[in-house]
């Protein structure tokens, strides 16, 4: 408790990679987006994630091209920093310490950054210096305007950064930097024809003085002539039924790309009016868009934390998908199997995805429905899951329906199939319970393996595999064993021991512990006032425990061998996650508008570690991820987070998780050995010449340090010959072929006969 | 503020004719207006678009093209003919057959020396403007196909002419082709239908552009005869084109009923290298526009649905004001409809025929009264010969009717007017004299018969059972001889009031049969006029919503009327986009004046304060609100009812009651052809 500054709050694995637009570098290799803490950087053609920019201690909220430097990147964060990386390395060039108070967006031309602060959404100019120093501070400031929308899609910068264009609500802003002279259109506030004309993003023409803005009726205008107060000029089109969201406009200035809620997106010829082509069926919704410099790829983020990149000829060649949690139903779960996280994500199916290496996995359709993205309709989502210990089995609820008078929900259990390695509906179960179902769990004994559901029909019932009289059929098909009920109380959880030896439902106020081989209650468990909200049985050494927490502000632990409360303590519990893997359960609690998060053990009431101010929000949802290697830190505070590490997600739906000094130190130093040349296309060409180029430089480190750079150099002499000699002086293959296998060969002596000695 | 009993009059199945061609003249700020019915009218743009002339058309007589000289104003249409107009006297002055079968336009070049049409053997045929005529010159190299658009080059040497799948541009010295621009036709199954270029505007810098069938603006170079850049407007027919005086801004019409502007402007700010870019579109037509015209502060466009539609363009106009707000007009400044105020009739005037109608009977009370009688038409009048209708009358008695027409007797000489009188179906023949009129009016008495005639005169008329019998003239003392469009003969019959085009109202003793005074010319024009019956104040309301009332016994305005301008009127009665059609006086209250336009009706107490501007002005409802003693110290002189819509008249009749007329726009938009089929949107 005394070493929490080594414990730090993280935004690492899982967050958002649709905040900003995405940068594509000038080469069209990379596709840059900020991801949390981090700048994320993905190849374009494998859509793998190569590295990450690592450095900022808060979110990053943009980043752009150096305009005077195409490999390097500026970004910009919460924390008041702006950095310069080169991002092909993923080295720090240089920090700017920003004297605002929390920098949310940068744009950039021509030295001059802009970034607004939060408070008042102000835009300011900000002259970085030149210095050759890592670290300096931007002092020279100037305010160009003091209300700016709150969305940074609103601010874009003028053709050679001579202007910038900002808009809020009915306004067009055009700031001068030359003249330093504002001039500004406004809208009315209604139309005639009901047309909301409100901004919602604006985009400048590269070459010429064409500011394109996007409305709220989907709309889109190109001003003009915007150095008049009154002879300025636009013309309107309108192909989205609903607001633009983002527009871009290609390098050459040749189209204007726009998309929005519809996730089409359409391409506009400039100044050829209506032709347009589109892109439909993209996704989520596109919250922005932006193109590489050659305009050769665009690339679009989406609602659904997706990253699509797109070729010029209107064909998607890549997606980058991130973890969805725009609405999170189901619990965060770990599968056993795969170790990857659970969640609902796309409307209908289960989500996996590997926090280890921050990749989306796979989606399992749950639901095997057409979704119709549509506001207002009623559409089965996945509400509940849970895994058996093994992983073999899944247990799933989609229900639909508000209100409980039209509510219709299915049970589905999925076996594991390990041949095609994937999940296989097994049973559908469409009348479980006669109301919705509150909590569902798996036993977890090895042998044998039980879903427990508890729902609102103040019904909890147990179900087993077993086969079927009926259907002679090999397969075993999930039935219902046993329904308990208790004083028709509506239970509120329902938990396994770890040995599955016993099972805890909770009916209210009142803990019921059953024995799940005989169905026979063995004791009630009471501390009223205040309805169960969390249950859990302690793990390995404290086993014995029960854990449950209650609205009334009450954490308490009962003795199951005595049946008596061994401690309570007041304190409002939102969240209790145990560790699956030591004796550690985490609480969350929420008081006076911040979460603190205690560690502590059943077997004693003191906490492990407290880490007061976690976030502002409150926490519904936690999970403890296995690591792949345990850290060996002997520090009391950071020993919990030893074999796991513990994620939760805050009603923001930001996914936040705990680092250690340690570990942060390990990743800075993998970092920097990450510099190598992976980037690089593997052509046949560089698997030649790059696995003979490290076999020499491992020999270089080895023993000859000296005596090889000869043998490099003829190597290469010999291959850069074959490649710039004319075809038609060239001698025979057979000849070149020889002379080609020899320039590999390494020689020991470093005397030998020039092989190009014939050529002259 | 007074209770009547109101005959709500929707049988008067008026049709606006749609509009085909418009002419803007810059100098004189007048724009001509050609409907397809042949009529001609014009506007004054700086006077509230007032509708200061209509010429009246004929069967048969296609207007295709409008154009100015000067000021003179020619057409010319699928008849084969070119007309000038007598603009002073709203008649047509001569035609001329051009011989070159159906003329589709006309086109005047900017020095004003010549004349060009384009016909349907193929010839653009140029004519010469002289002075009181013009004069066949030349033919330009004929073509294969028709001429449908032209357009001539600023400087007056060349011409561009549109036509089908091409374009043509000629040397006006030589007469012969310069170059030939082909403009492609449409894709797909459109490919075997003949690109027509409808409209061509040839600009000072030898740019060329050109709008066709297949929804393309096509600029063009005069000097390569290359394509510089086609913009596709539309999936029909891009119908007019129009560009603005400086050349910045050129604005074309669709059959979608589109406005499209283009605007030439630099594409960095701040250099030299402009372009034309499309900008704003403008949809206020539900059918074809068939013309546009660019004025200096508007763009006006016109079509199938017959309304003119004046779009202010708001970066030209200095100050915003009612004057430059958006315009429809749907109707025409002139009163259609005339009652004979004692004996129910209502007489309806449409361009071929009159009806004469009884008005139905009522009995009980409230807000909507029971029918006993229905109103029933009296009489179907077909006009002999093919002239249209220019005004008509109906005696307040109801015994006489009176129309006249203008027709083409001969040419070059005066054009005959015939008048015919209805005494209980009796015509008889009026004395040669009053052989033209502009406007027709009766004395109260139905004794007389005035009517207005060439040189700002009026002739009179008695009448008695034996027949008409001329009885003098009045003549202005001075001034102009531009035609009277309004006449009013006070309740007494001893004076009468005209007002003619140059705004002049001059006042005439009846019994002394000459000019009693001239009221001080307003720079608006007059669109309704009334004498007091009790006081003999000549009550005047002008275009640009202004009101006077003039003492015709003094001389001088009233002291009500210097009251109203020294306070002005109040902001809401100035924004008001139509004129007021008639003035009435009720008998029973003298103090009250009644009005209307075509969206409502207003009765001014002249002896209540007049409200200012904090006032507020459409306070019934408030007024309703108030307690009784509170009332009087919150209402002011105008009581406005808007409880009708698309008013073409409100007449009091003898017995204390209103006859309105309306012509509901739906029903107007019902009975036009169905316009061009669009996709919407979620439909």
């Amino acid at each position: 408790m005394v070493e929490t500054s080594d414990i730090r709050v993280v935004r690492c694995g899982g967050s958002k990679v649709n905040l900003t637009p995405p940068i594509i570098s000038s080469d069209s290799r990379f596709v840059l987006c900020t991801s949390g803490d981090l700048v994320k950087v993905y190849s374009t053609r494998t859509e793998e994630w190569l590295h990450s920019l690592q450095g900022h201690t808060n979110q990053v909220t943009g980043i752009t091209l150096n305009p005077a430097n195409h490999l390097q990147v500026y970004s910009c964060s919460v924390d008041g920093t702006v950095k310069l990386w080169d991002f092909i390395d993923g080295i720090l060039i240089k920090v700017q310490l920003v004297e605002v108070h929390e920098t949310v967006e940068i744009f950039l031309s021509s030295g001059l950054c802009v970034s607004a602060c939060p408070e008042c959404f102000q835009l300011v100019s900000v002259h970085l210096p030149k210095s050759a120093e890592q670290e300096v501070e931007a002092k020279e400031m100037s305010a160009v305007s003091s209300h700016i929308s709150k969305n940074p899609s609103c601010t874009a910068f003028g053709r050679g950064g001579e202007y910038i264009a900002f808009a809020r609500h009915l306004q067009l802003n055009v700031y001068f930097f030359r003249k330093q002279k504002t001039y500004s259109f406004s809208l009315k506030a209604t139309d005639k024809k009901g047309a909301k004309n409100a901004f919602t993003c604006i985009a400048c023409h590269p070459t010429d003085d064409c500011i394109a803005t996007g409305h709220e009726d989907g709309k889109i205008r190109l001003w003009r002539n915007f150095i008049h107060k009154k002879e300025y000029t636009y013309s309107t089109q309108h192909w989205h039924h609903n607001a633009v969201n983002t527009l871009c406009f290609t390098p050459e200035g040749t189209h204007l790309l726009s998309g929005g809620i519809e996730s089409v997106l359409v391409q506009w010829q400039y100044g050829a009016g209506n032709r347009k082509e589109f892109l439909p069926r993209l996704g989520g919704s596109i919250l922005h868009i932006s193109a590489s410099s050659d305009g050769q790829l665009f690339c679009t983020s989406h609602s659904d934390n997706k990253i699509t990149v797109i070729e010029s000829s209107f064909k998607v060649c890549g997606v980058i998908q991130g973890l969805v949690k725009d609405a999170v139903l189901t619990d965060l779960m770990i599968d056993p199997r795969s170790k990857a996280l659970v969640l609902n994500g796309k409307p209908g199916h289960l989500q996996f995805y590997s926090l280890l290496r921050d990749k989306h996995l796979y989606n399992l359709d749950i639901v095997q429905q057409e979704y119709i993205y549509e506001a207002g309709l009623d559409q089965f989502e996945v509400v509940k899951a849970a895994f058996d210990i093994k992983g073999s089995w899944l247990a799933t609820v989609e229900e639909r329906g508000k209100k409980s008078s039209d509510l219709e929900f299915f049970l589905k259990l999925w076996a594991f199939d390990e041949r095609t390695q994937s999940f296989v509906l097994n049973t559908t179960i469409t009348a479980a319970h006669t109301d919705r179902i509150i909590s569902m769990c798996f036993s977890s004994s090895e042998e044998t393996t039980m879903l427990v559901t508890a729902a609102e029909d103040s019904q909890f019932k147990a179900w087993c595999q077993g086969a079927d009289a009926d259907t002679q059929q090999d397969q075993n098909f999930w039935s219902c064993d046993f329904v308990g009920s208790y004083h028709k109380l509506n239970p509120t959880n329902c938990s396994f021991s770890a040995d599955s030896s016993l099972l805890a439902v909770s009916f209210q106020e009142v803990i019921t512990i059953w024995s799940p081989d005989t169905w026979e209650m063995l004791t009630t468990l009471c501390q009223p006032p205040g309805v169960i909200r969390d249950l859990c049985f302690g793990r390995l050494s404290c086993s014995k425990y029960l854990l449950g927490t209650t609205t009334k502000n009450l954490l308490c632990c009962w003795n199951l061998l005595t049946c008596e409360l061994e401690w309570s303590t007041s304190v409002d519990v939102s969240k209790l996650q145990p560790d699956p893997f030591s004796e550690n359960v985490a609480a969350f609690s929420y008081q006076s508008k911040h979460t603190d998060l205690f560690v502590f053990k059943p077997s004693e009431p003191r906490p492990l570690f407290t880490n007061k101010n976690v976030c502002s929000e409150k926490v519904h949802r936690a999970v403890f991820v296995p690591r792949e290697e345990p850290l060996n830190s002997c520090d009391e505070s950071t020993q919990w987070l030893n074999r796991s590490q513990l994620y939760f997600l805050t009603q923001n739906m930001d996914l936040l998780t705990f680092s250690t000094a340690t570990e942060e130190d390990r990743m800075l130093s993998s970092s920097k050995q990450l510099v190598i040349d992976d980037s690089v296309a593997v052509t046949p060409f560089y698997l030649l010449l790059g696995k003979h180029r490290q076999q020499q430089q491992k020999l270089n480190t080895q023993s000859h340090p000296v005596s090889d750079k000869p043998q490099q150099t003829q190597g290469s002499v010999t291959i850069k010959e074959l490649l710039h000699t004319p075809a038609h002086v060239l001698p025979a293959a057979s000849v070149l072929c020889s002379m080609f296998v020899n320039s590999f060969l390494i020689s020991n002596t470093g005397v030998q006969q020039d092989p190009l000695s014939w050529l002259t | 503020m007074g209770e009547f009993k109101v005959h709500r009059v929707r049988f008067f199945d008026y049709m606006p004719s749609g509009i085909r061609a418009l002419a803007f003249n810059r100098d004189i700020e007048r724009i001509a207006v050609a409907r397809m019915d042949g009529s001609v009218e014009v506007f004054h743009c700086s006077d509230r678009f007032f509708q200061e002339k209509i010429i009246p058309g004929r069967e048969q007589c296609g207007i295709e093209g409008l154009s100015w000289v000067g000021e003179r104003l020619f057409s010319a249409g699928l008849n084969g003919g070119i007309t000038e107009y007598d603009l002073t006297n709203q008649k047509v002055k001569y035609t001329i057959d051009a011989y070159g079968g159906p003329i589709w336009t006309i086109a005047g070049n900017q020095q004003g020396t010549h004349l060009a049409v384009g016909c349907e053997d193929g010839t653009v045929k140029l004519f010469e403007v002289n002075e009181d005529k013009i004069q066949f010159e030349r033919n330009l190299d004929r073509q294969k196909s028709r001429i449908i658009s032209l357009s001539w080059h600023p400087s007056g040497s060349k011409i561009a002419a549109g036509m089908m799948d091409m374009i043509q541009i000629f040397n006006v010295e030589t007469g012969h082709s310069v170059h030939r621009l082909l403009a492609d036709r449409g894709v797909g199954t459109s490919r075997s239908k003949e690109c027509v270029v409808w409209s061509v505007v040839y600009l000072s810098d030898g740019t060329i552009i050109s709008g066709d069938s297949v929804g393309m603006v096509k600029l063009w170079d005069d000097q390569t005869g290359t394509l510089i850049k086609s913009h596709n407007v539309t999936k029909c027919d891009v119908l007019a084109l129009s560009v603005s005086q400086n050349e910045d801004s050129l604005v074309a019409g669709t059959s979608e009923g589109t406005v499209v502007q283009f605007q030439f402007i630099s594409m960095v700010l701040g250099k030299d290298d402009k372009e034309w870019v499309r900008t704003r579109t403008f949809k206020n037509h539900t059918h074809d526009i068939r013309a546009v015209a660019e004025i200096t502060t508007a763009v006006v466009s016109g079509g199938m649905d017959a309304q003119l539609v004046v779009r202010p363009l708001l970066d030209k106009v200095e100050v915003r004001s009612a004057a430059s707000a958006l315009r429809k007009i749907h109707f025409p400044h002139r009163r259609l409809v005339s009652c004979a105020r004692k004996s129910g009739l209502m007489l309806f005037q449409y361009p071929g025929h009159l009806e004469l109608w009884r008005l139905g009977e009522s009995e009980g009370k409230g807000s909507s009264l029971f029918v006993k009688r229905n109103p029933e038409k009296l009489l179907h009048l077909k006009v002999k010969g093919e002239d249209h209708i220019r005004c008509s009358a109906v005696s307040p008695c109801g015994e006489w009717i009176v129309y006249s027409t203008a027709s083409k007797l001969r040419e070059n000489t005066l054009h005959g007017l015939k008048h015919f009188l209805f005494l209980f179906f009796q015509i008889s023949k009026l004395p040669m004299v009053l052989s033209s009129a502009n406007q027709l009016c009766f004395s109260s008495d139905s004794s007389h018969l005035f009517s207005a005639s060439a040189q700002s005169s009026v002739h009179i008329a008695s009448l008695s059972q034996s027949g008409c019998k001329f009885v003098g003239t009045l003549k202005p003392k001075s001034g102009s001889h531009q035609a009277i469009h309004l006449l009013a003969a006070s309740e007494d019959g001893k004076w009468l009031a005209s007002a003619n085009s140059d705004h002049e109202v001059h006042i005439y003793n009846l019994q002394t049969r000459k000019a009693h005074c001239t009221v001080p010319v307003y720079s608006s024009a007059v669109t309704a006029m009334g004498i007091h019956p009790t006081t003999n104040c000549l009550f005047m309301m002008y275009a640009d919503q202004q009101m006077c009332e003039y003492s015709i016994e003094q001389k001088q305005y009233t002291d009500w009327s210097r009251t109203v301008q020294r306070k002005g009127l109040h902001r809401f009665w100035m924004e008001r986009d139509t004129p007021c059609l008639n003035v009435m006086f009720n008998p029973q209250n003298p103090s009250h004046v009644i009005l209307h336009d075509t969206y409502m009706l207003c009765i001014i107490d002249q002896s209540l304060p007049l409200p200012d501007d904090k006032t507020q002005f459409y306070n019934q409802l408030t007024l309703k609100s108030l307690p009784e003693e509170q009332r009087k110290s919150h209402s002011h002189a105008f009581k406005v009812c808007k409880t009708f819509k698309d008013i073409l008249c409100v007449e009091l009749m003898s017995d204390q009651s209103l006859v309105v007329v309306e012509r509901p726009l739906e029903d107007v938009a019902s009975q036009l052809p169905a316009p061009i089929k669009q996709k919407k949107f979620a439909t």
